[in-house]
């Protein structure tokens, strides 16, 4: 693990049983205690990082949740809080002196409400879990992160998590209405509602995406869709990927947003193909899955649109799909995409970059290159519609030293997304992995501004340390305030 | 009444810097006015001296392939609609023109004031709000440092979503020196239905049955007219096959309710136009104006005990948006508590000095939700340089 996490308190860490002792009155049924047990928490989706809690806690209730952080403020105690621990940037990371909030017993969906187009539920709940309460009626949620069927509803309002239809639908942010909410010092607060536009300033907004640093999600209220009437989509292939990215900015300039539009290198091509055998074109440099969803007619009109677009830019290959079952086969591969690489290489690291899309042929161009110096593979997956990059690095980690020069490639990948314009994380999150390299795209009073933020809602910074920021300041030490006096200003005249 | 003070005129970052540094040290607070369409907004007793943001007004960088738009506060929201116009695209969540809805001067409203005051129109019910668009900014905070968030993509989770916060904050927190904007393509085909005639409640029920449908609905609004009769309107919008399609699955599905007519493209934007700017809603005796947030199915109810105030309204948003003019004499109180009672808020756009000098703009907080708000406007400007007493804020 290269990454160095908050020097564990040895006052809390000697207090131990006192601490698990006082969980154990909070939630008599819900604390974890001993190491054979905790195990199954030290690490989530990023799982080169590993570390046991001192302790798990899965209440049920908000109560609870409130008295176990009432207690661990009073306490100087840290909490990590967890939802089904998918996460891909270690955001569900324990500490060894903190407790480990597992919140997978909030389990509920609590209400549909049709009529306002809303689902009240609890964090607990999985993303697939919402849209299969309410597809009966003909509903969904739209957010579809790959994990769907194991990653909470709670950690997708965490991670601000995406997915393939985030283009059109947007990602989890847009499509959240409310939370309740427990603060660190135990109080519950709600922000949002069933109304479609928060009150006051939008603390909902900000709690999005927030990676378990300012409080603890107890109730989520998401805004459903109807279901599109059909969804169909194309395959097509290029000889080179300059042309794959022309034929995505020449579908946008046509005025077009497809539900998706994903895009997949020659390696990851191959990877895929040889694990799910749908037909993917073996002899091209790129391949597009672009989906159109709508009425039928919508869909219809616009297939033939895109073909056209992708004929004008010498696609190779095309098929269009013509039955559900097709257009899910087109899929099948770029979904397998991961377990696919997993199948080529021992060890993979996925990156999740955004470049505005204009750099695609230069990024991949540059990658190629830094392949070849850290002497690792890398296969592509691309959020192509959106410029969200999901570099494959293949690496292994029994051969030593190869897990460092992966993660040194990995974080040269994210530095030349943001030399060109883009970001280090589109919808995975900063969490642990990217928190050093967060100097890269922001300078100190950024990240000064963001902690002072944080110090709003956690002033004793015990909701999840050691994530997102790369130095920790003390918040009384980011309160200051400096008044320039030692002259004297005119105000009454106009300096400009 | 004070003396009309100074407008500072920065050009630049650094200037507006100095500017807060300055009021710092000497105890003023500062207000920033862009084309100053909302000054009439929030309490008017006010000492402070006026930022202008008209020296940025510069547009910055705008690739339409990228669906991206970045620019300075001061630059007037015309130009950037002709700009966007120029390349078949559009700021999705439908800006009003502030000078319109407060019957002022119109043409004056600037992306930074846009920005500032996160008012979306009739499309915020099928294409999100400011907040959905705003990707990322950069700012002057209350301590005189230029600081950035978010980022330049459609696409990020890096930090904080601090773009949330400043959508919609009325300037309560930093000085917008730059923004990004997402963009996106302007349909090619826009079609409005309607039906006259219906009550409120039959409106709310006829609107929430098209947004639950496969209609993919951009926005549903319901009038009064001075004739009496209403005008319940759902508007449709994309390539022309995709509207006819679900121009007949709307007529159809609605049928059941009152007779269905579709509005030239005139009367259409003539229509939509209203909605966005309430301005079908004579001010002359009911000078108080309040724009009202709910879930949709409460639109009805709000609409009902505003008339009980002796108020005027009208729905956008499928009924969880309503615009509504009250006399002076009906209680600011009561207005609220109805906002309150129907799960939603309500903000007092409008009104004569004495009303706003008693009533807060924004909607009180429950009082552990206004004290993190504290909190977090006191992360951005601890001093209170930019006035949020003008917005109700202790």
């Amino acid at each position: 693990m290269s990454i160095t996490m908050p020097v564990p308190d040895r006052a809390t860490l000697e207090r131990r049983s006192e601490i698990v002792a006082a969980l154990k009155r909070i939630v008599p049924d819900g604390v974890i205690d001993d190491t054979a047990s905790m195990a199954a928490y030290e690490s989530d989706g990023l799982s080169a990082y590993r570390q046991l809690p001192m302790v798990v806690a899965l209440p049920k209730t908000v109560e609870q949740v409130s008295a176990i952080l009432k207690y661990c403020t009073a306490n100087n105690v840290k909490v990590v809080p967890r939802g089904a621990g998918t996460s891909l940037s270690g955001g569900a990371l324990p500490l060894a002196d903190g407790v480990l909030l597992g919140m997978a017993r909030f389990n509920r969906i609590l209400e549909v409400d049709y009529e306002n187009r809303c689902a009240v539920v609890q964090p607990g709940v999985t993303n697939l879990a919402i849209t299969r309460e309410v597809e009966g009626k003909g509903f969904y949620y739209a957010p579809d992160p790959s994990s769907q069927i194991a990653c909470s509803i709670g950690g997708n309002v965490a991670e601000n998590s995406g997915g393939v239809h985030c283009l059109k639908y947007g990602l989890t942010t847009n499509n959240v209405l409310g939370v309740e909410m427990v603060l660190a010092d135990g109080e519950v607060v709600r922000f949002g509602g069933r109304q479609i536009e928060p009150r006051g300033l939008d603390l909902l907004g900000l709690v999005v995406g927030s990676e378990g640093l300012l409080g603890v999600v107890t109730e989520v209220i998401v805004r459903i869709l109807p279901k599109p009437e059909l969804a169909r989509a194309l395959l097509v292939g290029f000889s080179d990927v300059e042309s794959a990215g022309k034929c995505v900015a020449d579908v946008i300039a046509a005025g077009i947003i497809p539900a998706g539009m994903e895009m997949m290198d020659r390696p990851a091509i191959h990877a895929a193909e040889a694990f799910v055998h749908v037909g993917y074109p073996l002899d091209v440099e790129a391949l597009l899955i672009v989906e159109l969803d709508g009425p039928a007619a919508e869909c219809d009109h616009l297939i033939e649109r895109v073909a056209e677009i992708a004929r004008a830019n010498a696609a190779s290959s095309l098929r269009i799909s013509t039955s559900e079952e097709e257009r899910l086969a087109m899929w099948a591969g770029r979904k397998a995409a991961f377990p696919a690489v997993g199948r080529i290489s021992p060890d993979y690291y996925c990156m999740d970059g955004t470049i505005p899309r204009r750099e695609l042929p230069h990024v991949l161009r540059r990658m190629s290159e830094l392949s070849v110096q850290y002497g690792l593979g890398v296969a592509n997956v691309f959020h192509a519609g959106d410029g969200n990059l999901h570099p494959l690095v293949l690496y292994d980690a029994n051969q030593p030293g190869q897990l460092e020069r992966a993660e040194e490639f990995g974080a040269d990948i994210l530095r030349l997304c943001v030399e060109v314009g883009g970001v280090l994380t589109g919808e995975h999150g900063v969490g642990v992995e990217k928190r050093d390299l967060m100097p890269v795209m922001f300078n100190e009073t950024d990240l000064n501004q963001q902690q002072r933020v944080k110090c709003a809602f956690d002033p004793a910074s015990l909701m999840n340390p050691g994530k997102v920021f790369p130095t920790l300041h003390r918040c009384a030490e980011l309160g200051r305030m400096h008044v320039h006096h030692g002259r004297t200003p005119r105000p009454d005249l106009p300096r400009f | 009444m004070m003396a009309t003070p100074p407008l500072l005129e920065p050009r630049d970052e650094k200037d507006i810097c100095a500017a807060v540094a300055d009021v710092a040290a000497t105890g003023r607070k500062l207000e920033i006015v862009g084309g100053g369409s909302k000054r009439g907004t929030g309490n008017p007793a006010r000492e402070t001296l006026p930022l202008s943001t008209a020296g940025l007004g510069r547009v910055i960088d705008y690739d339409p392939a990228e669906l991206v738009l970045t620019v300075e506060p001061g630059v007037r929201l015309a130009e950037i609609e002709t700009l966007l116009a120029g390349s078949n695209q559009m700021l999705a969540f439908e800006p009003y023109d502030f000078g319109a809805v407060t019957g002022r001067e119109t043409g004056r409203s600037t992306i930074g004031g846009v920005v500032g005051a996160g008012f979306a129109g009739s499309r915020r019910v099928s294409a999100g709000g400011v907040r959905d668009h705003l990707l990322g900014f950069s700012a002057v905070n209350g301590r005189g440092e230029a600081f950035k968030a978010g980022g330049r993509v459609v696409k990020n989770v890096t930090g904080y979503d601090l773009s949330k916060l400043m959508a919609g904050s009325w300037g309560q927190l930093a000085v917008l020196t730059q923004m990004t904007l997402k963009v996106i393509p302007r349909p090619l085909t826009t079609r409005t239905l309607v039906m006259r005639g219906l009550t409120a409640e039959a409106a709310v029920a006829a609107m929430g049955l098209a947004m639950r449908s496969q209609a993919e609905v951009a926005a549903a609004s319901h009038v009064p007219s001075s004739g009496g009769a209403t005008t319940t309107a759902i508007r449709i919008e994309g390539f022309g096959p995709s509207v006819e399609a679900r121009g007949k699955m709307l007529a159809s599905l609605l049928s059941g309710i009152g007779r269905i007519e579709t509005l030239e493209a005139s009367e259409a934007e003539a229509h939509w136009r209203k909605v966005q700017t309430a301005s079908l809603l004579a001010a002359a005796d009911r000078p108080v104006l309040w724009r009202i947030c709910i879930p949709p199915v409460q639109g009805a109810v709000i609409l009902d005990g505003i008339a009980a105030l002796d108020g005027v309204g009208l729905m956008d948003w499928a009924g969880g948006l309503v615009w509504a003019r009250t006399p002076l004499q009906a209680p600011a109180a009561s207005a609220r508590k109805l906002s309150e009672d129907a799960g939603g808020h309500a903000m007092l756009v409008e009104a004569p000095e004495e009303v706003r000098a008693a009533v807060p703009a924004l909607h009180p907080e429950v009082s552990a939700v206004a004290a993190l708000s504290r909190r977090v406007r006191e992360a951005f400007d601890p001093l209170g340089l930019f006035d949020p007493e003008r917005f109700g804020a202790r």
